[in-house]
């Protein structure tokens, strides 16, 4: 399980039909956006670091998991579309799109954010790590192995953004108690409600000493 | 989310003049809760201007004075030695809001700039003085629970949703400002407005002002402190109430005394006359009743939130005591 929970966890490893449905959308779905997208990519002026227009694509330098990407985008995309809609990063997913469930949660510069209320350009120049980039190979990443070994999810679709927020929990130094822990996790809501569990797999991570 | 300009200027000069140049412009900063109101079409920005690279990010102490710059995140003013040390009241009240997530994002200016979070304020469909000036207010005879108890008008009874600002105006913080005219220095306690005739206005912003820093003077209330905040849920929820003491205390006298309330009213409220009946007399539950006593006399209640009154003595007297640790 080096990326996120299955979305479709009784096919595991195949891409199904539903899958095969949301690659086709997202191919068509670019296709449009070419049709109907201006080619021109505005300068910045000459007192503004730098500017888009209405209806026009801005360069944006990214690090995404380690790799360097030069993209195109619209000022009104957020991070979090961008990393599903443009780069196919599923992993990191779209819960209320308001803030209120932390399941889009991923880490810029090392400090976790919920990537639905930024824009993809206001992050310029700075380096993204998303559930898709937390394991080492085929290794998961501490927290990745203890909310296996303690179950700390049902049906997953929190899990993501979980993982991230429990990483940057431990690694803040928030996460010296139970009660902490809730605190610093109550930004990510499980509806399944397997919080005991979430709690239990952060505090083995955080009593073993690992290095996250 | 509709479509719109995207500036990021490089200078504060040329932040300024791009919002004044154009009407619908709007600075970003975090962007927490401008894009979830522009996501659910309250705001609709023909352009924004992204004041992220500005050089407004630092806390430095120098004359006991307290400078946070404006683009300081609320979790680096939460966890910073100096807040900590002199102003720990602002560290807890911090803590109190939002999310480790949102606290990363969320600046020390935009927070001063959120909008109220009343359901009817937030739906389009609904009449809502703040959003349509002369629409009319949805939450007068409309399910107001989370609404105000003091200092509403006919035209809008919205709640200012900050914990930060809650402490601030205790600590009688000054906001800086520069705009198209020049600086100039609000002190908190004018900084947010009462609803009156005018709800669509928040502040005492001018057209074209930037929030550059707050400053917080040199204050006792190092020891004494406490934010209670009642809320729905044990965390990440709004406040029905909250409450910012603190104390300063020599001898089991009071000394000095500042009381402010979260989530009763539409701008942050001190409770000057509860503090005054406070200082010089002795740390007890009884003195911290009357004092309770005297902060709600001007409650006005509506249909769902008279709870809210008893609720506000209770935090009172609580959060003294917590403060006192009596």
């Amino acid at each position: 399980m080096s990326q996120a929970p299955n979305e479709n966890p009784s096919c595991p490893g195949k891409k199904d039909k539903h899958e095969a449905r949301r690659d086709f959308l997202k191919q068509s779905s670019a296709l449009m956006a070419l049709a109907f997208t201006p080619p021109l990519v505005v300068k910045a002026g000459e007192h503004d670091e730098a500017i888009a227009g209405l209806f026009e694509k801005m360069p944006v330098s990214l690090e995404i998991n380690g790799k360097a990407y030069q993209l195109s985008v619209e000022p009104r995309v957020t991070l979090l579309d961008l990393l599903r809609e443009q780069l196919n990063l599923t992993g990191t997913k779209k819960g209320c799109d308001h803030g209120q469930c932390g399941a889009c949660t991923v880490h810029v510069n090392g400090q976790r954010i919920n990537a639905c209320l930024t824009l993809a350009v206001m992050q310029e120049g700075k380096k993204i790590t998303t559930i898709e980039g937390l394991a080492q190979g085929d290794t998961l990443h501490p927290v990745q192995e203890a909310f296996i070994k303690h179950d700390g999810f049902q049906c997953g679709y929190c899990t993501p953004g979980q993982i991230m927020s429990a990483v940057a929990c431990i690694r803040e130094g928030h996460a010296g108690s139970p009660e902490e822990i809730r605190e610093f996790m109550s930004g990510n809501i499980c509806r399944c409600g397997a919080y005991d569990n979430i709690v239990a797999a952060i505090t083995e991570v955080k009593q073993g000493g690992h290095t996250v | 989310m509709n479509q719109f300009s995207y500036v990021r200027p490089a200078s504060q000069q040329a932040a300024i003049d791009a919002i004044t140049r154009d009407s619908s412009a709007r600075f970003i900063a975090g962007g927490t809760n401008l894009l979830d109101l522009m996501k659910n079409g309250v705001l609709a920005p023909e352009k924004l201007v992204d004041i992220n690279r500005l050089p407004l990010r630092n806390i430095t102490l120098n004359n006991n004075i307290l400078h946070i710059g404006a683009l300081t995140l609320n979790s680096e003013v939460a966890a910073h030695p100096l807040i900590k040390t002199h102003h720990p009241l602002l560290s807890q009240a911090l803590l109190a809001g939002a999310s480790q997530q949102l606290r990363n994002m969320a600046t020390t200016g935009g927070n001063m700039m959120q909008r109220t979070r009343c359901s009817y304020f937030y739906d389009t469909t609904m009449p809502c003085n703040k959003r349509t000036p002369g629409s009319g207010c949805g939450a007068i005879g409309g399910v107001n629970r989370m609404h105000a108890i003091f200092g509403a008008s006919d035209q809008c009874i919205a709640v200012h949703p900050s914990d930060m600002c809650i402490a601030l105006v205790a600590l009688d913080a000054t906001v800086l400002v520069a705009g198209p005219k020049g600086n100039r220095r609000i002190p908190f306690g004018e900084f947010h407005r009462l609803p009156g005739n005018t709800p669509d206005q928040d502040n005492n912003l001018g057209k074209g002002e930037l929030i550059t820093g707050i400053e917080i003077p040199h204050s006792p209330f190092t020891n004494h402190v406490y934010y209670l905040k009642v809320r729905d849920r044990a965390s990440y929820a709004f406040a029905l109430v909250s409450v910012a003491a603190a104390l300063d205390i020599s001898n089991n006298t009071i000394r000095d005394a500042r009381l402010a309330m979260g989530g009763v009213a539409h701008k942050p409220w001190r409770l000057h006359e509860a503090e005054k009946t406070l200082i010089g007399k002795t740390p007890t539950v009884e003195n911290f009743r009357i004092a309770a006593t005297v902060a709600t006399q001007s409650a006005r209640t509506y249909q769902h939130n008279a709870f809210k009154v008893p609720m506000a003595q209770n935090s009172i007297v609580t959060a003294l005591q917590k403060a006192a640790a009596v």
